[in-house]
């Protein structure tokens, strides 16, 4: 590769790293949230409340299947009026964190469910308000799955911001192809895509090492 | 023995109904009128089968489940009008332990134990000193920084006790605790309700399905059967003095002092003559009185079946006879013994 092209790659590497981490970060958050939102209002659990409920997991099954380049399309009157623009990194982030939150907080969701309802009855016993039920009891017991699943959505996000070239918002992807494979410099696509595959197995190698601290094994 | 005959937990035509779970199909009809009382500083054992609604029951105490109509009062709180707000402050004076423990596996030993006191807003200083006394209390201290399965069953439970007594309540709720437990571990756990019962003066409603457990350590007991209380009273009078079909079974399962039908069947083919069997009695004399009604008619009475144990230091069981002799002898040695108060019935 050329002088020039690590400069470009260097830059792409960091604005991957840059959508990457602010999606996991503000996704998991906002997913976190809204996947307790779910377990806990769905109804005859620990704040019951079928309207509310039904809402949401309407809202999250219509945002789900929509293939990321679409979405990032339908959701540009939103992106406007957030945050002013509809193409470049920060645009891009944007939209990789909403998509994200929907995935997360089917993930969270579904972990949480597979916490033995007896430790909630204890903690109920113990006279804990729910919100405190959910945060200091349900995460931390749900905590090694969790992190996997967060571990796969990592993976996911590192995949769809491959994408963000489409939009002007760089990257490791939109390196790839512009100056890889547009340009019939096979190497600069290889280079890119071991740099992709080193991240993933970072992640994963991460996410398994703290999960099994969670689960003690 | 109960200390006081203060009511610490009334329920008053207490009803629990859940909704069906689908659409159509009838509601369930758990609690169908349950009146009960249980003083403070007893022990009070719930027995049924399962599926009789004495889980339900129990948690309609601490309000884990609401009740559909009747009242219940724990102490001087109405727990069937609160709600869930004013629900969590009554809970923090009563403590529950489970079947399954249901310990936090995110948390270690000491952690569990802390938990209510964190929930409490209890300073860590506090909780600190209060989570090392109660472990020292059930045995555990030295387990403080291990989690929950590390430890063996009667061990999560003893943890379970110590959580459930953190906030220093003065009834605790037992829900099967020690279903789990094999029979030795079982009469571990037993003895420490009943040291926390006694050296602490806490409340114990003990729900289980096996009646060793009341026999071991309940003062009274209610039989609840089909969402109603069916029989009530003392223990001792419950195993002395079974009145419904129910508490029959359950008394015979656990003193095997009555023959079975099958064991009647052959008792019958060996033994010519009639069989009788009697209640034992706590009284002086109670079988030399009873063999000398025997004797004095020249009626032959052997032991073929029976036992006597004790409960609350006093003897139950039953005796079966056989009697071999002249039929009016022995009917007027049976009418002379049922008169002298002794509970008497030909099997």
């Amino acid at each position: 590769m050329s002088e020039y092209n690590w400069q470009v790659f260097q830059t792409a590497i960091g604005q991957t790293f840059f959508i990457v981490s602010i999606s996991v970060v503000v996704g998991g958050l906002l997913g976190l949230a809204l996947g307790l939102v779910l377990y806990a209002t769905r109804p005859g659990n620990l704040m019951a409340n079928r309207p509310v409920f039904i809402l949401l997991n309407i809202l999250v099954n219509i945002v789900r299947p929509i293939p990321f380049v679409i979405f990032l399309v339908a959701i540009q009157p939103l992106m406007l009026a957030s945050i002013g623009t509809t193409i470049g990194t920060n645009a891009v982030t944007f939209a990789l964190s909403l998509s994200a939150a929907f995935a997360v907080s089917r993930i969270v969701e579904q972990n949480l469910v597979t916490v033995n309802p007896g430790v909630i009855e204890a903690a109920r016993a113990s006279g804990a308000r729910p919100i405190s039920i959910l945060l200091t009891v349900l995460v931390p017991e749900a905590l090694g799955p969790l992190i996997l699943g967060y571990t796969f959505i990592f993976v996911a996000i590192v995949d769809m911001s491959a994408q963000a070239g489409l939009f002007g918002g760089g990257g490791i992807g939109d390196f790839a192809i512009t100056y890889g494979s547009q340009r019939y410099d096979w190497p600069v696509v290889y280079i890119s895509v071991a740099v992709m595959i080193a991240i993933v197995q970072a992640g994963q190698f991460l996410g398994n090492y703290l999960a099994r601290k969670a689960l003690r094994r | 023995m109960p200390q006081q005959s203060e009511v610490h937990v009334r329920l008053e035509g207490v009803t629990k109904t859940f909704p069906s779970a689908k659409r159509g199909a009838p509601a369930q009809e758990v609690l169908r009128g349950v009146d009960l009382e249980i003083r403070k500083g007893e022990i009070f054992g719930i027995i049924g089968q399962s599926g009789a609604g004495k889980s339900t029951l129990v948690r309609l105490i601490n309000g884990l489940e609401k009740v559909t109509s009747g009242t219940l009062t724990v102490g001087q709180h109405t727990v069937s009008g609160l709600r869930e707000s004013e629900l969590r402050e009554v809970r923090r004076d009563i403590g529950m332990i489970f079947q399954q423990f249901n310990l936090f596996r995110s948390r270690t030993v000491a952690g569990n134990v802390a938990y209510p006191l964190k929930v409490a807003g209890v300073p860590k200083a506090e909780r600190d000193a209060k989570v090392a006394r109660l472990l020292d209390f059930v045995g555990l201290l030295a387990r403080a920084h291990d989690h929950p399965e590390q430890l063996s069953g009667g061990q999560q439970q003893r943890v379970g006790i110590a959580r459930a007594l953190a906030t220093d309540p003065s009834l605790l709720l037992a829900d099967e605790a020690t279903s789990a437990l094999d029979p030795e571990t079982t009469q571990d756990v037993l003895n420490l309700l009943r040291q926390v019962n006694r050296e602490l003066g806490i409340t114990i409603v003990i729900i289980t399905h096996e009646m060793d457990v009341i026999r071991s350590i309940a003062d009274r007991v209610a039989v609840i059967d089909g969402g109603l209380v069916i029989e009530s009273g003392s223990a001792y009078d419950i195993f002395n003095d079974p009145k419904t079909p129910e508490a029959q079974r359950f008394v015979g399962i656990t003193l095997r002092d009555r023959p079975s039908a099958e064991t009647l069947k052959r008792l019958r083919a060996n033994h010519p003559g009639r069989l009788v069997t009697v209640r034992v009695q706590d009284r002086p004399g109670f079988q030399t009185t009873l063999s000398s009604a025997f004797l004095k008619r020249d009626v032959g009475a052997e032991i073929v079946f029976g036992g006597i144990s004790e409960l609350q230091e006093r003897p139950v069981g039953s005796l079966t006879f056989v009697l071999n002799g002249n039929d009016t002898a022995i009917d007027a040695a049976l009418s002379a013994l049922r008169e002298d108060d002794f509970a008497v019935e030909e099997v």
